[in-house]
């Protein structure tokens, strides 16, 4: 049967993030960005709505089981609030649910039990590597068996909260396929970066390069054990995050100057009431519609096991990296010279809508 | 029910069955009807009619209990209702195999649709059962005209009521009526159809003063004038309809027969078009699937791979093209599938039905338009037919309102504006 209509229990999840989102992370987003710093609390409030919590199974501290499709719908509407805030929420999970989909028994009873057990905990991951072509599937950083250990040899970019990390999980290309490594704190060999990334926007969230100099990880940390994981199933998790993710910046930029429309006067009339700038809106809503509704039903299809579901998570994400620019590019557009001025959020909006094209990695569900 | 997208059993079991029919009965002669224009398509619309009549599904117009997948048994547990979304899988299963022939298909059309959105239970009762018949039959809708396009509620053709012989007088002259030659031609092999002509019954009204009207073939007065010759869907037939002194009983005004200050006679031919719009979308979307999937062989066939997975910088023009067009029609199915689940569970759905055409009249036209440029010579030749799905894939984004027409709705829409408030 075809459905579109959220559980209660996801209707409830989806409230209170919607609450969060506006009432926490909206208000903090404008000085966040410019003073470069999200506030500890803000985070643990977020945290404490339990995303990632119900996501992992009691019998590794947590209460729920993981759906796609619920993540899909919280993540939409927190990053409808604030991506920056909300990139920042969700960091544990760049590193808890790789290890919940892919980890070895004992890997999931060592680190998830730790990651979601307390208050919010820096625990992150390291895909995205500083080069014009990276891609998740042709890493450029290498790992290679030596003896009982793994040597790791590469650079990885964009990774939040890097320095103060309790573990984090750093991906590699071991014969050319991408697996994962469980890094504990403060490991030799490891290099982070002093300077945080400087990039267009998510100012707020503190990211790091990090540096691997023939660092040893041992077979027993290799996410899978010995016999590694299956990377495609991640990958497709955070290509429908980023999706999600896109859809509510772009509701947010369609929200915002579609309001702004209704109130600005010009030659007598509501710019809304003018056909160019309707239409616009019009043309946005129908595309944000088209890009959820994909990443739905990829969301859908992995959590039932559909045999396309990669490629699908593929296309939710390839088609909301270009709606996103489309949509907050004619958010800023609608605000004409206003939107330009950083006192409105739409030029923060279309700084992180073309991120999108760059953030496979940052985001997970 | 949660959030779902497994194609409900009855729909795939549909698919698979039309897919055979596309191939077999719409493919095979679509060339030969493109190039000879008004030619009926016997074979196929007697074929159709038999093998709907067999399935139990009278009409394509979804009936009042379903499409016969639904309800009926009682001992059977109660499913959610499915006869729209059934309704537009077939239509873009037909498209797939040639959206001319498709708008050739028996049954009740736009005709019934509107007898079924704004008429009565005794209307539709008496109106309706013809399309289970033994003949063929069709019904066609009459809205345009040559001064009034999109701009329905400047319709001028008229209805007086004859107070003496308790009938409606209609005059008027229609245009651009789909399969309203053989609505209204009394051809041997059809049984007898109808056209639902919309006119005014105050024009002092504007739209509150809009009506449909059933008028029978056979009518006195009513006559198909011209076939036009177009771009493409050729083998469907578009008429020009003149309405001269037309006499009809009183109770074939579908909707009330007094004007009221409001615009509920208008809101009636709206509400036909929230229910159709996302047919029509379906229609286009068959088109374009079938362009991409003869683009994907040819690829395929000249050894170019679509590598899936890549980020961007790495993908060839052609892969970007390709995916891209994947995610416009995936996306455009699925906002079709939103808004008929949507009319299936009765939710207003104005804004979604939309938005459904608004998105498939651009993905049915730059699919096809993209697939004949990637195709090059070959897309261009009439030997095969990407051509063919260019030409009718741009109907999509004209009929049922142009693509311009449906972003004034969806604006209004989310605007929260009246016609007047946005013009």
């Amino acid at each position: 049967m075809y459905s579109f209509d959220p559980t209660e229990e996801q209707q409830m999840l989806v409230e209170a993030v919607k609450k969060y989102a506006a009432n926490d992370l909206r208000p903090a987003a404008h000085d966040a960005e410019e003073s470069r710093e999200l506030p500890k609390k803000l985070v643990s409030k977020g945290w404490e709505l339990g995303l990632l919590q119900a996501s992992i199974p009691e019998a590794y501290g947590g209460f729920g089981e993981r759906s796609a499709v619920t993540g899909v719908l919280a993540i939409e509407e927190m990053a409808f609030g604030d991506l920056a805030g909300t990139l920042a929420v969700m960091t544990p999970s760049l590193f808890a649910i790789p290890i919940l989909l892919a980890g070895t028994e004992e890997q999931k009873q060592a680190y998830l039990p730790k990651v979601i057990e307390g208050d919010w905990a820096p625990y992150t991951a390291a895909l995205i590597e500083y080069a014009f072509d990276f891609d998740p599937l042709a890493l450029k950083t290498t790992a290679a068996l030596e003896g009982d250990s793994y040597v790791l040899n590469g650079e990885k970019a964009f990774v939040p909260f890097a320095k103060d990390a309790e573990a984090m999980l750093v991906y590699a290309a071991l014969d050319g396929v991408t697996q994962g490594f469980i890094v504990p704190k403060d490991a030799a060999g490891l290099t982070i970066s002093d300077e945080r990334e400087k990039l267009m926007s998510l100012n707020a969230l503190p990211m790091y390069r990090v540096k691997l100099d023939n660092f040893k990880v041992p077979i027993a940390n290799r996410l899978g054990g010995a016999s590694g994981m299956d990377f495609e199933p991640v990958l497709a998790s955070m290509r429908i995050a980023a999706a999600s993710a896109a859809v509510g910046v772009a509701n947010a930029a369609f929200e915002y100057s579609k309001n702004y429309a209704k109130e600005r006067e010009a030659f007598g009339v509501k710019i809304a009431q003018k056909q160019a700038i309707a239409f616009m809106l019009a043309e946005m809503r129908t595309e944000i519609e088209a890009s959820r509704l994909l990443t739905w039903e990829a969301a859908w299809k992995l959590d039932t096991g559909k045999e396309d579901a990669f490629t699908e998570a593929y296309l939710a994400y390839m088609g909301a990296v270009d709606m996103v620019m489309m949509v907050t590019d004619r958010a800023v557009q609608i605000l004409g010279g206003h939107g330009y001025i950083r006192e409105h959020p739409v030029e923060m909006w279309m700084r992180n809508g073309r991120g999108f094209a760059a953030f496979t990695g940052m985001m997970i569900v | 029910m949660p959030i779902e997208f497994e194609t409900p059993k009855p729909i795939a079991q549909t698919q698979f069955v039309l897919k055979t029919v596309a191939e077999e009965m719409m493919r095979s002669k679509s060339r030969y009807f493109d190039e000879h224009e008004h030619e009926i398509p016997w074979d196929y619309i007697e074929f159709m009619h038999t093998a709907m009549k067999a399935m139990g599904a009278g009409s394509l117009a979804p009936q009042e209990k379903g499409n016969g997948h639904e309800g009926g048994e009682e001992k059977k547990e109660k499913r959610p209702p499915i006869a729209y979304q059934s309704l537009a899988a077939q239509i873009e299963a037909l498209a797939w195999g040639d959206v001319g022939f498709y708008l050739c298909t028996p049954g009740g059309g736009l005709g019934a649709a509107a007898v079924q959105a704004a008429g009565t239970p005794e209307q539709r009762a008496k109106f309706l059962a013809r399309f289970a018949g033994e003949k063929p039959t069709f019904a066609a809708m009459c809205m345009t005209e040559a001064g009034a396009g999109s701009d329905t509620a400047s319709i001028r053709t008229r209805a007086v009521l004859d107070e003496k012989t308790n009938e409606w007088v209609i005059n008027g002259e229609k245009i651009f009526v789909t399969a309203g030659d053989k609505s209204l031609t009394e051809y041997e092999k059809l049984g007898k159809g109808f056209i639902v002509v919309w006119a005014s019954i105050d024009p002092s009204a504007g739209r509150a003063g809009m009506r449909a009207f059933v008028v029978e073939a056979g009518t006195p007065g009513v006559r198909v004038t011209k076939l036009e010759h177009k771009l493409g869907i050729r083998v469907s037939d578009t008429a020009a309809i003149s309405l001269v002194d037309v006499r009809v009983p009183f109770d074939h005004i579908l909707g009330s027969p007094t004007v009221e200050k409001t615009t509920t006679g208008f809101k009636g031919a709206m509400a036909t078009f929230d229910a159709t719009r996302p047919l029509v979308a379906a229609s286009g979307l068959g088109v374009a699937r079938a362009a991409l999937e003869f683009l994907k062989e040819k690829l395929a066939l000249n050894g170019v791979q679509i590598r899936y997975g890549l980020p961007r910088q790495k993908l060839t023009a052609v892969e970007r093209d390709v995916i891209d067009m994947e995610i416009m029609l995936k996306s455009a199915w699925l906002m079709v599938i939103k808004a008929v689940w949507m009319a299936d569970n009765k939710k207003p759905n104005a804004l979604e039905s939309s938005m459904s055409k608004v998105k498939a009249g651009d993905v049915g036209t730059k699919i096809t338009q993209k697939v004949v440029e990637i195709l090059g010579p070959l897309g261009y030749s009439r030997e095969f037919l990407a051509e063919k799905w260019f030409r009718d894939a741009k109907i999509t984004d004209i009929y049922e309102g142009t693509g311009q027409i449906n972003r004034l709705v969806v604006a209004r829409q989310i605007l929260g504006y009246s016609g007047a408030e946005l013009r």
